[in-house]
């Protein structure tokens, strides 16, 4: 069971926008709308590679009103797991792929005066669509978009044509960084921070707001978390009495659903809690690698989400 | 005739500090400033903390505000003046200040009124209730809002009618909701009985 219906799509525009990112847009093949979204959603992107299907969650940046087709930007990770690889090198123009209703776990806080943006390299996605969607509203906000260099930054040269001085733009090459104390240190009371790019510099501002007072409602993250590798194991699917494998590079839920079990997801990166499973018996130690669960739930033993977590042990029974 | 587990009751956490903040907004009603009292809150927090109170008409707690070392202490005659300040003042405040309010219930819900209005998340301001029970109740009928309530019925200060006061509660009102308790049979009303004193 899962809560989305799938959307068959086509391909119908792949731009390169800077070194190693490059633009997707899908159109439905049946000619019907997309479902409107708001800044910030996300679709799960499944393609046929050779290894099999392969399901990928990616911001959408295109404008929320626009239904007419969806736009991803895709970086070209090395360390990938393939996804981006194919995306990257493989996609052409007319492929098929099938997309999930958007889903939205980095919305806009309506209620702020004030919305402060923090992008990191590839991260500035879901802010375009949002400040599409600030802009017709008449919302105050600011972006702050870090980049490695000019070559390899998306999208800054139209988002400051757009935005103006509401977007400041620093430059790791040029050796100019976000003056994080100033920026945090004097904003008015209503503000919401939004950051969305690498780890560390999530946890950066993150950890500098909270130093400065700011309280945590008033705080919105979204982190990239793939499923990492790790050893093979087996998982027992106790309700379907089946007993499957799952390899190095695999997801305990990528192998759930190659063994044709149908099993619910969402965000498919540790963060929505959609896929939280009960644990019945594991003769190894569980790790977690998603941000969902409360310390004392990993701590239990007795949840695991599947769409990022695994064990490194023999075998693990899940009550599936 | 209260019925339990109304969702919108709300539930007073009690104040802790934010440390991390840069300055502190207290905001106390009555009993309410024993709450800041009873921290005993380093120096330096106290420091940079900056209290409007406005006293209760059973309690004045003023002196054992004066004895603390605060940043800044400012006192109202009456709820109306200190709503009208402290929107003045959150106009003008910065994130990091953190806002701590503690007193009876219907002046918790009014100063959260307030702050609710300058963007302020409501799980973000650390509330105490202290002193009364009173509330502070909206007649569903003719949306008169009649205050300190002790007694169960209540009558509406505005339309007369007799109310049921109920736990169910209004955020954006920062009421409690009263019901005609004598609708089908009017003049069949209970006698009230003192329920928050």
């Amino acid at each position: 069971m899962t809560i989305n219906t799938e959307m068959p799509c086509r391909v119908t525009a792949i731009t390169e926008v800077a070194e190693k990112v490059k633009r997707f847009r899908f159109e439905r093949i049946d000619g019907k709308p997309m479902p409107v979204f708001s800044g910030g959603a996300h679709v799960v992107v499944a393609f046929q590679t050779d290894s099999g299907l392969r399901r990928t969650p990616y911001s959408l940046m295109s404008v929320p009103g626009n239904t007419s087709g969806y736009e991803i930007s895709v970086l070209r990770v090395e360390q990938s797991r393939g996804g981006s690889h194919f995306l990257h090198d493989r996609l052409e123009l007319g492929d098929e792929v099938s997309l999930t209703q958007p889903v939205n776990l980095f919305p806009i806080d309506q209620r702020g005066k004030k919305h402060l943006l923090f992008a990191g390299g590839i991260g500035i996605t879901p802010f375009i669509a949002m400040m599409e969607q600030m802009q017709r509203d008449g919302e105050t906000f600011e972006l702050h978009y870090a980049i490695r260099d000019r070559k390899h930054g998306a999208y800054w040269q139209e988002l400051t044509a757009r935005y103006g001085s509401r977007v400041k733009l620093y430059v790791d090459a040029e050796k100019t960084f976000i003056p994080l104390d100033m920026v945090l240190g004097n904003q008015p009371l209503g503000t919401h921070l939004y950051v969305c790019g690498p780890g560390g510099m999530i946890d950066a501002v993150l950890g500098k707001a909270t130093a400065l007072g700011w309280p945590r409602p008033n705080l919105h993250f979204e982190r990239f978390l793939a499923p990492l590798p790790g050893d093979a194991f087996q998982a027992v699917l106790a309700r379907s009495g089946k007993t499957i494998a799952v390899g190095t590079h695999q997801s305990i839920l990528e192998a759930v659903e190659a063994n044709g079990v149908d099993a619910p997801y969402m965000c498919r990166g540790g963060a929505c809690g959609q896929c939280e499973t009960s644990v019945v018996s594991c003769n190894g130690q569980i790790l977690h690698n998603d941000i969902y669960l409360e310390p004392q739930d990993k701590a239990s033993g007795k949840k695991i989400m599947i769409c990022v977590s695994r064990i490194k042990g023999e075998q693990i029974t899940l009550d599936i | 005739m209260l019925v339990k587990g109304i969702k919108s009751r709300p539930v007073y956490h009690g104040v802790v500090i934010d440390p991390n903040a840069r300055k502190h907004l207290f905001v106390l009603e009555g009993e309410g400033a024993l709450c800041l009292a009873d921290q005993k809150a380093a120096a330096s927090e106290l420091a940079k903390a900056d209290v409007l109170y406005v006293p209760h008409a059973s309690s004045n707690h003023c002196r054992a505000l004066q004895d603390l070392k605060l940043g800044d202490l400012w006192q109202a005659q009456t709820i109306p003046q200190l709503l009208y300040r402290l929107d003045v003042v959150l106009a003008a405040e910065r994130m990091g200040t953190r806002l701590y309010i503690a007193g009876t219930e219907g002046f918790v819900g009014q100063v959260m009124r307030v702050a609710l209005g300058h963007g302020i998340d409501f799980n973000a301001i650390k509330t105490e209730h202290r002193g009364s029970e009173e509330r502070r109740v909206q007649c569903v009928h003719c949306k008169g809002i009649t205050d300190h309530v002790k007694t169960q019925p209540v009558q509406c200060a505005h339309c007369g009618l007799q109310l049921l006061v109920r736990d169910h509660y209004s955020r954006r009102i920062g009421a409690f909701q009263g019901v005609c308790i004598d609708a089908e049979e009017p003049g069949t009303a209970p006698a009230p009985e003192v329920l928050f004193s």
